[in-house]
């Protein structure tokens, strides 16, 4: 008995171990194919001189596509979407944790419901609107459609913090003499600023991954890096070893984030599914 | 006094709803397009009512793209399933093994799809991906993954597989912490196996969590867009041209606004059917689960 059920533990870590090397292996072979040199792409498999100028070429601009602009525009339209999500999102999702009123389960869905539509339906109207009022390929644009992402995202997780909080301390302050204001901004928002990190850093994950946005939206001056990282496919030789750095590079960010904060990470997500 | 608390969360709210309706705004002018004939070829559109409706339901590549989309969906949602619920209860055992592979768990998640289907596609190249290059020991060494119908939507799938896996686990791991111990307690003293513990206890029990996840990855799955956008491009053929694919390539690359547009608000349609139904049976599934607690 305990010798088959120490089997079976071994075949289940075993099961285990063969998910994560499907899970792993196509990011570690990317690292492996940016680190080939050109000449090397198509020959040895697992045995090459492995050189950085891969990386070189896309952060420097030599193939007449500027990467690293592109990774800036990521984070000026990434922050700022979860900036100005953050700014209307917190009252909102506080005054809906605290107080039931006409109608407020309704706009919380209708706010959810837009991680329902098909991003392409508000898309195509929104590029013939951006040609016209002048947003088409400009931060502005990107900040205001990337709200689609993270607006609903901060709302409802954060909705989740909120009711958490009792209202007794909050009460506790109002009758110490604070308004409903110092009592929301000393007291409720310091108790749930864990909650506002992780929410924060992974809307700015959604943001920046998404492609549909960039891709319609923009042209080259406010283009992202997902959209960019596809423009070294192009081209009459492909160039794999630059694909591979340039996938990499753009996916730092929100790896790095991910390893940090893993563990609020995996709170937030199952938050913002199971409690809606 | 009274009024002013009364109106207190309605004015918090607003500066977000202002955000939500700058995107109403353009729903509600795309729904209002589809009732032009505005295309690039007819800047000057005239009124046509629900034609461009009538057409795309006559049309025989939107039943193709329909299929290809529930084929992509049902599989995608299937198999993450599966293998997310698996993974969940391996990690759940918690042995030394399990809780650091469990801290890596989310980094497929944390890629961009779109960046997820370049790494793909480049391991899938038939002549020179790694794929093929590790399966050639075994005498297959040249298959035309992505450049086959099937092999398309199959590979496809897979991307979305190896995304998406972590978040269905994630969930499902989530609720096999939360369910109540003394049920499988009082199992284990009645002497029941494995098997037994987990058709009648842990499954309907974790039932609700995986739902909700199945509900999520379906949902994502009938609108999939950046997946096949970067992997396949709607190719071969139109064997993987997936309702989204279908709208972009009609309103941006043959520039048909209108028609591209009425494809997309008939997908979103079958998107909200599809969560009504869910939704209403994952309540149903809830009740039941309690009742088991």
């Amino acid at each position: 008995m305990t010798i088959k059920k120490r089997l079976l533990g071994w075949l289940a870590d075993a099961a285990l171990i063969l998910y994560f090397v499907f899970a792993l292996f196509p990011i570690a072979w990317m690292v492996i194919l940016s680190l080939k040199p050109t000449n090397e792409l198509f020959s040895t498999y697992f045995s090459f001189s492995p050189t950085l100028d891969g990386y070189r070429t896309v952060l420097g601009d030599s193939e007449g596509i500027p990467f690293v602009r592109f990774f800036v525009n990521s984070l000026v339209v990434s922050l700022g979407a979860v900036a100005l999500s953050l700014l209307v999102g917190l009252p909102a999702a506080y005054a809906s944790a605290r107080w039931r009123f006409k109608g407020s389960e309704n706009l919380m869905f209708t706010l959810l419901s837009f991680r329902f539509a098909p991003e392409l339906t508000v898309i195509i109207p929104l590029f013939v609107l951006y040609q016209k009022l002048g947003l088409f390929d400009t931060y502005v644009g990107m900040v205001w459609v990337l709200q689609l992402v993270t607006l609903p995202l901060i709302v409802w997780i954060m909705r989740s913090y909120f009711a958490d909080l009792t209202p007794e301390l909050e009460q506790a302050a109002l009758l110490d003499g604070y308004s409903r204001k110092q009592a929301f901004f000393k007291v409720a928002i310091p108790l749930v600023k864990p909650g506002i990190a992780a929410v924060s850093l992974l809307a700015f994950i959604f943001a920046w991954n998404n492609f549909v946005f960039p891709l319609i939206l923009t042209s080259n001056e406010a283009q992202t890096v997902t959209v960019g990282a596809l423009s070294f496919l192009g081209g009459d030789r492909p160039k794999y070893n630059l694909t591979a750095a340039a996938a990499l590079v753009s996916v730092v960010p929100p790896l790095l984030l991910a390893l940090t904060i893993q563990r609020y990470l995996v709170r937030g997500l199952s938050f913002g599914a199971v409690k809606s | 006094m009274g009024w002013r608390l009364a109106l207190r969360p309605y004015v918090l709210i607003v500066p977000a709803l202002l955000l939500t309706c700058g995107i109403l705004y353009p729903f509600g002018l795309g729904l209002y397009y589809t009732l032009f004939d505005f295309s690039a070829s007819k800047p000057q559109p005239d009124m046509v009512r629900f034609e461009n409706y009538e057409t795309v339901f006559t049309q025989e590549a939107f039943w193709n793209s329909a299929w290809v989309t529930v084929l992509y969906a049902v599989g995608a949602a299937a198999v993450e399933t599966v293998l997310g619920v698996a993974v969940a209860l391996l990690l759940h055992r918690s042995t030394i093994v399990g809780r650091v592979l469990e801290k890596i768990l989310i980094l497929p998640l944390m890629i961009a799809p779109v960046i997820a289907a370049i790494i793909w596609k480049l391991m899938l190249q038939p002549s020179v991906g790694v794929i093929n290059y590790l399966l050639k020991p075994f005498g297959l060494g040249g298959v035309q993954w992505t450049d086959t119908p099937t092999g398309a939507l199959l590979s496809s799938i897979a991307v979305d597989v190896w995304v998406y896996t972590p978040f269905v686990a994630i969930l499902a791991l989530a609720g096999l912490r939360s369910l109540p111990t003394s049920p499988f307690e009082a199992a284990a003293v009645d002497g029941a196996g494995w098997w037994y513990t987990f058709r009648r206890l842990t499954l309907p029990m974790l039932w609700p969590y995986v739902l909700v996840a199945v509900i999520f990855r379906f949902m994502d799955s009938l609108k999939v867009f950046d997946i096949i956008y970067a992997l396949t491009e709607g190719g071969p053929g139109d064997s993987t041209v997936v309702l989204q694919i279908r709208a972009y390539l009609e309103a941006i690359r043959f520039q048909r606004y209108s028609f591209g547009i009425s494809y997309t608000i008939v997908l979103w349609a079958v998107v909200y059917l599809a969560a009504m139904v869910l939704v209403k049976h994952l309540g149903k599934i809830q009740r039941k689960a309690a009742e088991v607690k």
